[in-house]
């Protein structure tokens, strides 16, 4: 699985980081930071969770 | 007492409705009758404009994911919950009546004390003041109401710390506030509460442009220096704050708490548990299954976007009901149980889009730390009236309780 955040379109809801803080992180600004692009499968099911949640649709998953 | 119900299937129903007295934490019947016909259907404000209402999940998120649909309160078209709020958004803008490119510009200046681990620092801060006022709680008279003890109080020293607004006001800030989200205030005495909790928040921004202290204000005030931001656009921006900070968190922890003290087994599930996982996800069930900001997300659409088999003509208004979209049973199994134990992490309680909430991880933090405290330590905790006598804010732009009297 691949990971890709658009920190133009991010908002800084955090809501990426509570459904998997071992793959996002926020900068001072607040904007999503990847941690892991290529998340292990056991973290997919908490990846796929930040994606739905994501107000602003910057989280998209490939594969 | 509730309105009269809209019987004429072919008539356009009022938006918002009263919630039902006999079910005060369910979306408007009407409303939810609504969600059972189509996706989008009109409906009557006050005003007498019929926008489209969106009442189910998924068309909530897509249309407020949907960059064609403004959220600039000025255009025509935008409906207004209020004549107070008609009035204000269109000579005050906030980044919440803006769209990106500016609002994007405003609302990351304000981002950084939102972010997950800047809020989780503040948690041991939070659990202070909660367990002070409940210290205060204890030692006080009985009955007492609890929205004046405990559920105002926490967000709103919360929220001053914060932005650095002295606590020591607070009646004067909750009391303008307090107009700001009624829905039958009228347009002078709206427009002179904002009057003058801008000018307060103006005052002790320009305080801080020469004694800066370590909250948000300072940074605010920092911008102007730097010619970033205007002094207005700072002072509203600090008031939207100071204003969102605490009502919404305030009437999520006393109605909260009322509708665990009405779910006896769900209480005790959050009383005993101490994994704080499983307390978060309490929360995010109580956010959905009481979704207090009950009059809808507004937008107007820039162009023809065609939607659920019908077409939302350019210059038309959308309102977007979440507390509909968060009852919706394709998404929500039973969503009239309350069920601490379900996964309702994708509810819309702070909307969606780019203008979903952005304080939201401080509310979180609130009411994770808020209910489970009073509870623990307040066993014996009860409603000192029935429930039919608490009187609820059905003309709230948020829904909650004006008065909560508990005794234990
Ligand atoms: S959930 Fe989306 S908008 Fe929120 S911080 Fe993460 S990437 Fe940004």
């Amino acid at each position: 699985m691949k990971v890709i955040v658009d920190k133009d379109a991010c908002v800084g809801s955090g809501q990426c980081v509570l459904a998997a803080e071992d793959v996002f992180d926020q900068d001072d600004d607040g904007i999503a930071v990847l941690l892991q692009e290529n998340p292990s499968e056991e973290r997919a099911e908490d990846v796929r969770q930040a994606a739905a949640v994501c107000p602003a649709l910057a989280i998209r998953i490939e594969g | 007492m509730a309105a009269p119900v809209e019987t004429d299937p072919n008539a356009v129903p009022e938006y918002p409705q009263p919630r039902d007295g006999r079910c005060p934490f369910a979306p408007a019947p009407g409303v939810r009758d609504l969600q059972s016909r189509a996706p989008l259907t009109r409906v009557r404000l006050w005003d007498g404009s019929t926008p489209w209402l969106v009442t189910r999940y998924e068309d909530y998120r897509a249309l407020l994911a949907d960059p064609r649909l403004s959220a600039d309160a000025t255009k025509d078209g935008y409906p207004s919950p209020s004549a107070g709020l008609k009035a204000r958004r269109s000579t005050n803008p906030t980044f919440i009546s803006m769209d990106d490119p500016e609002h994007a510009r405003l609302r990351r200046m304000v981002t950084a004390p939102f972010a997950i681990k800047r809020v989780e620092a503040l948690r041991p801060r939070v659990q202070r003041i909660v367990d002070d006022l409940v210290d205060d709680l204890l030692a006080g008279p009985k009955p007492v109401d609890l929205v004046e003890a405990f559920a105002l109080p926490t967000p709103s020293l919360v929220i001053c710390e914060l932005l650095g607004v002295p606590y020591t006001d607070h009646d004067f800030f909750q009391q303008n506030s307090r107009v700001l989200v009624k829905r039958d205030a009228t347009a002078e005495e709206s427009m002179a509460a904002q009057a003058r909790l801008i000018e307060y928040i103006d005052d002790l921004i320009a305080r801080k442009t020469t004694e800066p202290a370590d909250d948000l204000l300072s940074s605010l005030a920092a911008r102007v220096n730097d010619g970033e931001l205007t002094r207005a656009r700072a002072a509203s921006m600090g008031m939207l704050l100071l204003v969102a900070g605490h009502e919404t968190t305030a009437n999520m922890i006393a109605l909260g708490t009322l509708a665990l003290l009405e779910n006896p087994a769900q209480l005790a599930l959050l009383r005993d548990s101490e994994d704080p996982k499983f307390v978060a996800g309490a929360v995010e069930e109580l956010l959905r299954y009481l979704t207090i900001t009950h009059m809808g997300r507004r937008r107007v659409a820039l162009e023809d976007i065609e939607h659920g088999g019908q077409t939302i003509r350019a210059g038309e208004g959308v309102v977007l009901a979440g507390e509909a979209g968060n009852w919706d049973p394709e998404v929500f199994d039973a969503p009239d149980r309350l069920d601490l134990t379900r996964d309702a992490r994708r509810h819309v309680a702070f909307g969606f889009g780019v203008h979903q909430c952005l304080g939201q991880p401080l509310a979180r933090v609130e009411l994770q730390v808020a209910y489970p405290t009073l509870l623990r330590r307040v066993p014996g905790l009860r409603l000192a009236t029935s429930v039919d006598e608490v009187p609820f804010k059905h003309d709230g732009q948020v829904y909650g309780v004006y008065e909560l009297p508990v005794t234990w």
